[in-house]
């Protein structure tokens, strides 16, 4: 489905002042399209996302998923940076979570997500909690959460940034895996422009507060050829495109807070 | 690499069991050590009582201590006491914990509801509640009723904090997971108002029926002809000190046994904080 971003803006009130997070934010998601986002810390990305989620109202401009803007269509499924799993509910609780809240009865949902473990080789832990398990279990749990309620769009907030290199690459390729058997559309954030080169069809990058789009990239690589194998030349070389824009946005941003 | 390897592998087969010996012999320690502390102390007790050296009017011997509370056992009187005691600790902790809890949690989820609620908790908390206790009997009666409605007081503010400060602590991450799979405001009760501040409701549990029982043997001190507190103030007036401490035993046990109880309850209510709640 596809998720059009118009002319958003976000300001925040705090102590007396008036802070500007995002200004005049516009772009679109195709249908299918996975589109990554990049920007320096504290560029309103995850603000961005919240917006987005039906979450936190925008101040300005309005987000429309398919026809219909958001309130009244189908509501974009989540996953959260770190701690997005219910501490108190076992793993198959926790990714059962968004058909519960449908109002589907226990055995449906257990049955749905269970299958959504096996998938992501987390069926031993059904009955763990959170805190039993790696943090990389815990983010497969999450995401298998946000795919088993089947959203039109899925939102995807720095998903993979508490994890180690490793980790990271491993579940990149899962999400990859089962993303190319759904192809939802999809908005990812994260800091890691490697990362975003090989998940994203599109790269956006955004500039320091107030966040706006500074740049959209296609990514280089091939939907075929992505995985986890070394970046080439071309694929260099965009990265470090990406990588001085986000560098002048970060000294930027250090000027403007000193 | 070879060298790393057997190291490793040492060490791995080594420290089970030497690991597992300490715990034995740390357990052991740690279960007979205050026991015998504690049968030294009362042997020295007994030895300077029965030669004079302490008064035994006001440090009755160990053993007529204990004679003492087998004579009230057997006749009845202790447990008719003490169930005087827990039936009025339990009434005021139900009267007064359940709407704290209610109310705490919903202070906790409305901030608005708090911004009116808790200045008059702030205002009426610090007063020690035994200090309210004569207007209660004016109020409601010199009964059953007006301790009960004492203890229920008592309850009701660690209940009510607790609560608060149990919504409070949950991470606003999950309200958002909740919203963002579209739970209805029953829903975010039921599933994450209600178990995240679980933890934090058994603490103000615990605390509230630790004061419910110092309430009680107030309240009964100052005016009952039942109970636990009574028994320690018939004791005073009529100087039967060994009364006084079979009284102070009983109370002790009591504390003791609802702690540990309540400890085990919060293992089971909250297995997803074992290394907490442990």
């Amino acid at each position: 489905m596809q998720l059009i971003c118009q002319h958003v803006t976000k300001s925040f009130e705090a102590h007396g002042a008036t802070v500007e997070a995002l200004a005049d934010v516009t772009f679109t998601v195709q249908e299918h399209e996975f589109v990554c986002m990049v920007g320096p810390s504290g560029c309103g990305k995850t603000t961005l996302l919240k917006i987005i989620a039906g979450l936190l109202p925008p101040t300005s401009g309005q987000i429309v998923i398919g026809s219909t803007p958001t309130g009244s269509g189908p509501r974009p499924a989540m996953v959260f940076q770190e701690h997005g799993l219910f501490p108190w509910m076992t793993l198959l609780d926790n990714v059962a979570f968004g058909l519960k809240m449908q109002g589907i009865d226990r055995a449906q949902r257990n049955d749905r997500a269970t299958t959504w473990l096996e998938r992501f080789g987390l069926a031993g832990f059904a009955r763990h909690y959170p805190h039993e398990l790696s943090v990389g279990m815990r983010q497969r749990a999450g995401i298998a959460r946000a795919f088993l309620i089947d959203p039109k769009i899925l939102l995807m907030d720095e998903p993979f940034g508490a994890l180690d290199a490793q980790t990271r690459l491993i579940l990149q390729d899962e999400l990859l895996k089962v993303w190319l058997a759904s192809r939802k559309s999809v908005v990812y954030i994260t800091h890691d422009i490697e990362e975003a080169l090989r998940l994203g069809d599109r790269v956006l990058v955004m500039t320091g507060r107030p966040g706006r789009i500074r740049a959209d990239f296609p990514s280089p690589i091939e939907r075929s050829s992505r995985s986890s194998t070394a970046l080439e030349a071309k694929e260099i070389d965009t990265k470090w495109k990406i990588w001085k824009m986000l560098e002048d946005e970060a000294r930027a941003s250090l000027r403007e807070a000193i | 690499m070879e060298n790393l390897e057997n190291v490793g592998r040492r060490s791995a087969s080594e420290s089970p069991g030497s690991n597992l010996k300490s715990v034995l012999r740390f357990m052991r320690w740690h279960i007979w050590l205050p026991i015998l502390v504690i049968a030294v102390l009362l042997g020295l007790w007994e030895i300077a009582v029965r030669n004079k050296w302490l008064s035994a009017l006001l440090f009755p011997a160990p053993s007529t201590i204990f004679a003492r509370l087998l004579v009230l056992l057997n006749s009845g009187e202790l447990l008719i006491n003490l169930g005087q005691t827990l039936a009025r600790m339990l009434v005021g902790f139900v009267a007064g914990g359940v709407p704290a809890a209610l109310l705490g949690l919903l202070m906790g989820w409305l901030p608005r509801l708090s911004r009116v609620i808790d200045p008059i908790i702030a205002a009426i908390h610090p007063i020690p509640k035994v200090a309210i206790y004569p207007l209660i009997m004016v109020l409601f009666g010199i009964n059953e009723v007006s301790k009960q409605v004492i203890i229920a007081i008592s309850c009701f503010f660690p209940m009510v904090i607790n609560s608060v400060a149990g919504v409070r602590q949950i991470s606003p991450i999950h309200f958002e997971v909740a919203h963002n799979y579209g739970a209805s405001r029953r829903q975010i009760f039921t599933q994450v108002v209600l178990p995240g501040s679980l933890p934090f409701m058994l603490s103000g549990v615990r605390l509230a029926l630790n004061t419910a029982l110092h309430m009680a043997i107030a309240v009964e001190i100052i005016s009952a002809n039942r109970g636990l507190g009574s028994i320690i103030w018939f004791a005073w007036e009529t100087l039967r000190v060994e009364d006084l401490y079979v009284a102070l035993i009983v109370i002790s046990i009591v504390g003791v046994l609802m702690n540990w109880s309540l400890r085990r309850l919060a293992l089971r209510l909250v297995p997803w904080q074992k290394q907490e709640a442990g």
